[in-house]
C-alpha cells in the first residue's frame, strides 16, 4: 500500500517539435513552461520551485521571472527530469516549496544558443576514451551491444525489431517525426552508422522542449486536468565512461533505479499498464526490459520481436514512437515523462486503454545515470 | 587500420594519471593495486575504488587482453580512415579499457569477440604514447 503525496497537474511540450531554428534553447524552456502553466491553469507567479538540466535553474528562473524557494540543477543527462520529479516530490512533501516547474528545452538540431558536450582533455574520459576515435553517443552508447548480443543470445534481427515496433506506435502519432511503417529487413539495410547500428536504430536529432508542474496531492484536484500521481521513484548513477561499466550487458543504474521505484510505489510488474524506456538507441529497451525485471535474461529481444510491446501487445512500450521515431533533442527523458502523463490522463495520440499505472524509465549520459518514475491515475493503491 | 596520429585527440595527463602515461612511454601498461584488499583497478586514482584505502601500488600489467565489445564507426573522423573499430578490451588483470585494434581488418568477420589480444604501443606526438591492442600473433 502506497499513497501519493505529490501529483503532476501540468504537462506540455513546446508548441513545435522537430526543426525550430527560429527559437533559442532558453526560449524552448520558456515555451514549454508557459504551455505547461496554461495546461495547469496557473501563472508564473504560482511557481516557487524550479528544476532543469542543460541550462542552469538560475538562468531558467530568471528568464521566466520566477523567484524560487527551491531549485534543482541535477544534470546527469537525459534522465535528469526523472530525478527532478523525484526531488520535487521530496521538496513538496517536506515543505521546501509548494509548486515545482520542471523544464527542458534543447536546440539539439538547430544549435541556437546551445553549449557543447565535449570531454575536457584532462578528464578521465578525455584521457582514456577520446583518443580512440569515439564520436559521441553513436559510437560510445552503442559500444556494449555486441557483448550483450553474444552473452544473451539476442539476434541482430531482434535488435532491429525494436525500431520496427516503435514505428508502429509512431504511425498513430501525428506529432511523431517518422510515421512510415518499416520492417526488420529495411532497418538492417539502412545506412550503417556504427556497426551493428544502422540509422534506423539511432535516435532522431531534433529541437524541442517540455515542462511539468507538480503540487501536493491534496491540492491536485483543484486543477483543470486529471491529476497524475507520483507513486514511487528511483535514481542511481554508474560511470561517466562507457569502457568502465561493471558489466557491458547490464546497467547497474537501471537495476538500482528501477528496483527502488517499484519498491517505493509498492507495485509489481504485473501492475504496470504502460511503460516508457528511454531509447536513444535500439538496444536500450532490451537492457531496460531485462534490468527492470520485465523480462528474464536474454528474453527481451524475443519479447519485442513477437509484438508484445507493439500496439495490441501485453506491455505497450514507448507509445509515442520513442527517441527512434517521435523526437530526440538530446535529453529525451522529458518526452518520455510527457507520454506517461498523457497515457495516464487518457489523452495520448496512440491511446492505451485503461492505463492506471505507467512506469517511465530514463537513462542519462551513456549508461551513466538512471531515473525511474511510477505514475498513477489514483492517489493510493 | 590507418590512423593519422597528428589528428588523434591528445590526452592531457594529470598528477594522478602521470604514471600511466610515462609507463606507456617506457613500454609498460601500468595498473594500480590496493595494498590492503589487493583489488587491481583502472583508470588511475590515488586510492582504491573498491575499499577506499589510500595505500596503493603501481603494478605492470601483462598486456594480455581479450576483445570484450566494439562498434565499427562508419562516419568520417579526422584521425581515422572509416570504417574503423572502437573497442573495449578486458585485460588479463580484470580491468577494462577502451582501445583501437591494430593489424586486423576492421570488419565483423575479422573482429571476433573474446579473441586474444596484446598491447601495442604507438607514439603519437608531444611525448605521448597510446596503448593500442592487436591480435596475438599479429606482427608489431
Amino acid at each position: 500500500m502506497s499513497a501519493a503525496k505529490v501529483a503532476i497537474v501540468g504537462a506540455a511540450e513546446t508548441t513545435e517539435l522537430g526543426r525550430i531554428p527560429q527559437t533559442s534553447q532558453i526560449q524552448l524552456h520558456a515555451d514549454a513552461a508557459l504551455n505547461a502553466l496554461a495546461d495547469a491553469g496557473l501563472t508564473i507567479k504560482d511557481i516557487d520551485g524550479v528544476a532543469t538540466a542543460g541550462e542552469s535553474p538560475t538562468a531558467v528562473a530568471h528568464y521566466l521571472g520566477i523567484a524560487p524557494n527551491w531549485v534543482d540543477g541535477t544534470a546527469v543527462g537525459g534522465c535528469s527530469f526523472m530525478l527532478h520529479v523525484r526531488h520535487a516530490v521530496a521538496a513538496i512533501e517536506s515543505g521546501l516549496c509548494k509548486c515545482v516547474l520542471i523544464t527542458h528545452g534543447e536546440s539539439g538540431r538547430s544549435n541556437v544558443g546551445r553549449a557543447g558536450w565535449a570531454s575536457a582533455p584532462g578528464s578521465l574520459a578525455g584521457q582514456f576514451e577520446s583518443p580512440f576515435g569515439g564520436m559521441g553517443p553513436t559510437t560510445m552508447f552503442t559500444l556494449p551491444v555486441l557483448r550483450f548480443l553474444k552473452d544473451t543470445g539476442t539476434t541482430l534481427e531482434q535488435l532491429a525489431s525494436v525500431a520496427v515496433m516503435q514505428r508502429q506506435w509512431a504511425a498513430l502519432n501525428p506529432r511523431a517525426t517518422l510515421k512510415e511503417l518499416t520492417s526488420v529487413e529495411a532497418v538492417l539495410a539502412d545506412r550503417m552508422i556504427a556497426y551493428p547500428f544502422t540509422k534506423s536504430q539511432c535516435c532522431l536529432v531534433t529541437d524541442g522542449g517540455g515542462a511539468l508542474i507538480l503540487v501536493a496531492a491534496e491540492r491536485a484536484g483543484d486543477f483543470p486536468q486529471a491529476p497524475v500521481y507520483i507513486l514511487g521513484s528511483g535514481e542511481s548513477t554508474e560511470t561517466p565512461m562507457i569502457s568502465q561499466m561493471q558489466d557491458l550487458t547490464r546497467s547497474r543504474a537501471f537495476q538500482m533505479a528501477g528496483a527502488r521505484a517499484f519498491e517505493t510505489a509498492g507495485i509489481q510488474h504485473s501492475d504496470v499498464d504502460h511503460l516508457m524506456i528511454y531509447d536513444a538507441f535500439a538496444h536500450l529497451p532490451l537492457y531496460g526490459l531485462e534490468d527492470l525485471g520485465f523480462c528474464g535474461r536474454g528474453e527481451a529481444g524475443a519479447f519485442i520481436a513477437s509484438g508484445q510491446t507493439a500496439p495490441g501487445g501485453i506491455l505497450p512500450l514507448n507509445t509515442n514512437g520513442g527517441g527512434l521515431s517521435y523526437m530526440h533533442s538530446g535529453m529525451y527523458g522529458m518526452y518520455a515523462l510527457q507520454e506517461s502523463v498523457r497515457q495516464v490522463r487518457g489523452t495520448a495520440a496512440a491511446k492505451v486503454a485503461g492505463v492506471e499505472i505507467s512506469v517511465c524509465h530514463g537513462v542519462g549520459g551513456m549508461f551513466g545515470a538512471s531515473g525511474t518514475v511510477v505514475m498513477s491515475a489514483s492517489k493510493a493503491r | 587500420m590507418k590512423i593519422d596520429f597528428e589528428q588523434v585527440t591528445v590526452p592531457v595527463p594529470t598528477p594522478e594519471t602521470e604514471h600511466f602515461w610515462s609507463g606507456c612511454v617506457a613500454g609498460e601498461l601500468r595498473l594500480q593495486q590496493c595494498d590492503d584488499c589487493s583489488d587491481v583497478y583502472f583508470p588511475p586514482r590515488p586510492f582504491c575504488p573498491a575499499c577506499g584505502h589510500r595505500a596503493v601500488s603501481i603494478i605492470r600489467g601483462s598486456g594480455k587482453a581479450r576483445l570484450l565489445s566494439y562498434v565499427i564507426n562508419h562516419r568520417p573522423h579526422p584521425a581515422f580512415d572509416s570504417p574503423y573499430a572502437i573497442a573495449v578490451v578486458e585485460l588479463e588483470e580484470g580491468v577494462t579499457m577502451m582501445a583501437n585494434i591494430l593489424n586486423v581488418s576492421q570488419t565483423p568477420e575479422a573482429l571476433i569477440l573474446d579473441m586474444p589480444l596484446k598491447v601495442a604501443f604507438r607514439s603519437i606526438r608531444r611525448g605521448i604514447v597510446l596503448p593500442y591492442f592487436e591480435p596475438v600473433g599479429a606482427g608489431s
